[in-house]
C-alpha cells in the first residue's frame, strides 16, 4: 500500500447549509474541500431564480464559502470542487472570479464544467434514447408527464472534474453531477486510478456518498444514541483519509463536537440509496454490501474491501415539469376539543373556498402541536392522556391557476372571529402568495448523447 | 412479547423524487436475524398504507446489520411537488419504527435501547430569558 494519503472533506450538504463548518475543516488540514449544494428540490429553486434573472441560477451562498476557502486555495494548501453552479455554472464561475478579485487574490485557475443541461434537447432525446425518457421508477411514458418542462439535466460523473484537475484547476465549478463524483474525482486525479478499476472507483464513490451530506456522517440526523453526541451545537463535517488502494478512514476535525463511529457511518451509507448492492454512479456500480468496517476509536472508522461493477452506458437525468401552484395557511386551537375545533375549521375553510368559486385540485390537512397555547398550565385530570392539549392546523392546496392558489389563504383570516372558539390564525410561509410546484421525472440518457456536449474551460484570475 | 421497532432499532430515511427509502438498523446479530424474518416488505407496505401508494421493496445489508426499504409513490408527488409538510420523507424512519413486532423476552431484555437523556437541553433552555 502506498503511503500517500489524501484528506478530502465534505464542507456542504445542501443549499442552506452553514459555511461556518469549513473553517474547522481547513484548520484541521485537508487537500480537497468538496461542496455539495444540489438536491432535486434545489434545482427547482435555482431554475426559478434563473427564470427571473439570467445571471442567477447558482447557489448564492457560494461567495461566502469561497471567501473562507480562497486564502488557503491561493496558498496552495487546498483545492475546491463544487456543484454550486446549479443551473448556471458559468455565472457561478463569474462570481468566483469576482470574489477572488475582491480578496485581491491572483493566479487562481477556476474551471467550469458545462454540459449537464439537456433542456434544449428534450424532443431530440425523447426520440433518440433507448429509454425514450420513460420514468425511471414507474416506467411511465414521457408524454404522460403533465405540465410544461422547466429543466432537464443529466447527472454527470467524475470525468470532466478529473479533466479540470489534470489541467491544473484550483477551483472546479460544475452544474448537475452525481454528488459522489465531487469526491471521487480528486481520488482519480491524485492516485491515477483507471476508469475500469471498478473496485477502487467503487471505494471512491462510497467515500463520496459518506461525505456528501456533511453533518449526517458525524452525528447529525442520527437515530442511534443521539442524545449523547458531544457538543451537538458544534457538529463537525466529515473528512476521509484515502489511500491509493481505496482504503479509507472516515473521521472529523480534532477540535469539534460530534461523533464518527460505525453507527453514524452506516446511517449515512444507506441514505437515499435503493439497492445497496448496486449503488448507481455514472462511473461505477458500487456494491456497498461488500464494505468492511473497523471502528478504530477516537472518531475514526476504517473502510476496506469495497467491490465495484462496470458502469452503465447511461446517465441518470432528471426532468422537472410544472405540476400546479400551491398555497398554505395555518391556525392553532387550544384545549378543550382542540382537534374537533381544528377539523371543523378546516371544513369551514374548505367550504368557504368552494363557495367563493375557487377550484382546488388537491387538499392537504395536517394537525400539529405540543405546548404553544396554554404552556405548562396544568390540565385537569379528567382530560385523558390521548386528548391533545392543542392542535395546529396546517392546510395546503394545489390549484391549476396561480392567482387562485394565492387568493385562497385569505379565506382563513376571518375565521379567527367566525369559526370554532379560540382559534389563532396566521398566514402560512407563502404569506398569501403562491408557490409553483414542480414534479420530478427521473430517466436515463445514453452517455453518448451527453458527453460530446460536456466542456471544461479554465480561466485564470 | 410485543414491542415497537423504536425500542430495538435505528433508522434513517430520505427521498428520491416520489420515492422514499428507509434504512432500519439492528444493534446485534440476533436482532438483525429477527427483523430479517418478521419485518418483510409486505408488512411494511401494510404499515404505510395510509401514506404510500406504490410498492415496497426490501434489500438486505448484513455488513451494516441493516434492512433497506424502498417505498414507491410515497411522497404525494415528490419534494418540489407534494403538499405535505414533510416534503422530503425525513420522518418516514420514525414512522416505520412505530411498527410492533413479536420478540423473545430475553432478546428484548438484552437489546432494548435506552431512552434519550436530554437533561442538558432542558437545563440550557431553562437558563434563558423567556416570556
Amino acid at each position: 500500500m502506498s503511503s500517500k494519503v489524501l484528506r478530502i472533506a465534505g464542507g456542504q450538504g445542501f443549499y442552506g447549509d452553514t459555511p461556518s463548518s469549513i473553517a474547522g475543516l481547513l484548520e484541521d488540514g485537508i487537500d480537497y474541500l468538496c461542496l455539495e449544494a444540489l438536491a432535486e428540490l434545489t434545482l427547482a429553486i435555482l431554475q426559478k431564480d434563473r427564470a427571473r434573472d439570467e445571471s442567477r441560477g447558482y447557489t448564492r451562498d457560494l461567495p461566502v464559502y469561497l471567501k473562507t476557502a480562497m486564502p488557503a486555495v491561493a496558498a496552495g494548501r487546498v483545492k475546491v470542487i463544487t456543484n454550486a453552479g446549479g443551473m448556471n455554472p458559468a455565472a457561478a464561475a463569474r462570481v468566483a472570479t469576482e470574489t477572488a478579485r475582491d480578496l485581491g487574490i491572483t493566479g487562481l485557475r477556476i474551471a467550469t464544467v458545462l454540459g449537464d443541461d439537456l433542456f434544449g434537447r428534450l424532443d431530440e432525446l425523447h426520440a433518440a434514447t433507448a429509454s425514450q425518457l420513460k420514468h425511471l421508477d414507474t416506467g411511465a411514458e414521457f408524454h404522460s408527464a403533465q405540465g410544461d418542462p422547466r429543466f432537464f439535466a443529466a447527472y454527470l460523473g467524475a470525468r470532466p472534474i478529473v479533466e479540470a484537475l489534470d489541467a491544473g484547476a484550483d477551483i472546479v465549478i460544475t452544474g448537475r453531477v452525481a454528488d459522489a463524483a465531487l469526491f471521487l474525482a480528486p481520488l482519480i486525479h491524485e492516485f491515477g486510478w483507471a476508469w475500469d478499476d471498478w473496485d477502487r472507483l467503487a471505494a471512491g464513490a462510497l467515500v463520496g456518498h459518506l461525505l456528501e451530506c456533511s453533518g449526517q456522517t458525524a452525528g447529525g440526523n442520527f437515530s442511534g444514541d443521539w442524545s449523547s453526541i458531544p457538543e451537538p451545537w458544534n457538529l463537525p463535517y466529515p473528512i476521509a483519509e484515502v489511500y491509493a488502494d481505496g482504503t479509507a478512514i472516515i473521521t472529523k476535525p480534532v477540535k469539534s463536537g460530534g461523533r464518527v463511529d460505525f453507527d453514524t457511518v452506516r446511517h449515512q451509507l444507506l441514505y437515499e440509496v435503493s439497492d445497496p448492492s448496486s449503488y448507481m454512479h455514472p462511473d461505477v456500480l458500487a456494491d456497498f454490501t461488500t464494505a468492511q468496517f473497523e471502528d478504530l476509536g477516537e472518531d475514526r472508522v476504517r473502510i476496506t474491501g469495497v467491490r465495484g461493477k462496470p458502469a452503465t452506458p447511461t446517465y441518470k437525468a432528471v426532468l422537472a415539469h410544472h405540476s400546479g401552484w400551491s398555497g398554505e395557511a395555518r391556525a392553532g386551537f387550544a384545549w378543550p376539543y382542540a382537534l374537533e375545533k381544528a377539523e371543523t375549521t378546516a371544513a369551514i375553510f374548505a367550504r368557504r373556498v368552494a363557495e367563493a368559486g375557487y377550484e382546488v385540485a388537491e387538499w392537504r390537512f395536517e394537525y400539529w402541536g405540543v405546548d404553544a397555547l396554554g404552556g405548562a398550565v396544568p390540565m385537569p385530570e379528567s382530560a385523558g392522556a390521548a386528548e391533545p392539549r392543542e392542535v395546529g392546523l396546517r392546510v395546503a392546496w394545489r390549484c391549476d391557476d396561480e392567482k387562485t392558489a394565492a387568493s385562497i389563504s385569505r379565506e382563513m383570516v376571518p375565521l379567527m372571529l367566525s369559526a370554532p372558539p379560540a382559534g389563532h390564525t396566521t398566514m402560512g410561509r407563502s404569506a398569501g402568495g403562491s408557490t409553483e410546484l414542480l414534479e420530478i421525472w427521473p430517466t436515463l440518457v445514453e452517455k453518448s448523447f451527453v458527453d460530446p456536449g460536456v466542456t471544461v474551460t479554465i480561466q485564470e484570475v | 412479547m410485543r414491542i415497537s421497532l423504536s425500542e430495538l432499532c435505528g433508522y434513517r430515511s430520505g427521498d428520491k423524487g416520489n420515492l422514499v427509502n428507509i434504512a432500519l438498523f439492528a444493534y446485534s446479530e440476533d436482532v438483525y436475524e429477527l427483523i430479517k424474518t418478521v419485518v418483510t416488505a409486505e408488512r411494511v407496505a401494510d404499515h404505510f398504507a395510509p401514506l404510500v401508494r406504490g410498492e415496497v421493496t426490501r434489500y438486505e445489508a448484513r455488513n451494516l446489520l441493516a434492512l433497506n426499504f424502498v417505498l414507491r409513490d410515497a411522497l404525494g408527488g415528490g419534494g418540489p411537488s407534494t403538499l405535505r409538510a414533510d416534503n422530503l420523507g425525513k420522518t418516514f424512519g420514525g414512522t416505520l419504527v412505530r411498527l410492533e413486532i413479536e420478540a423473545p423476552d430475553d432478546l428484548v431484555a438484552a437489546s432494548r435501547r435506552s431512552r434519550p437523556d436530554t437533561g442538558w437541553a432542558r437545563s440550557y433552555l431553562a437558563s434563558l430569558p423567556q416570556s
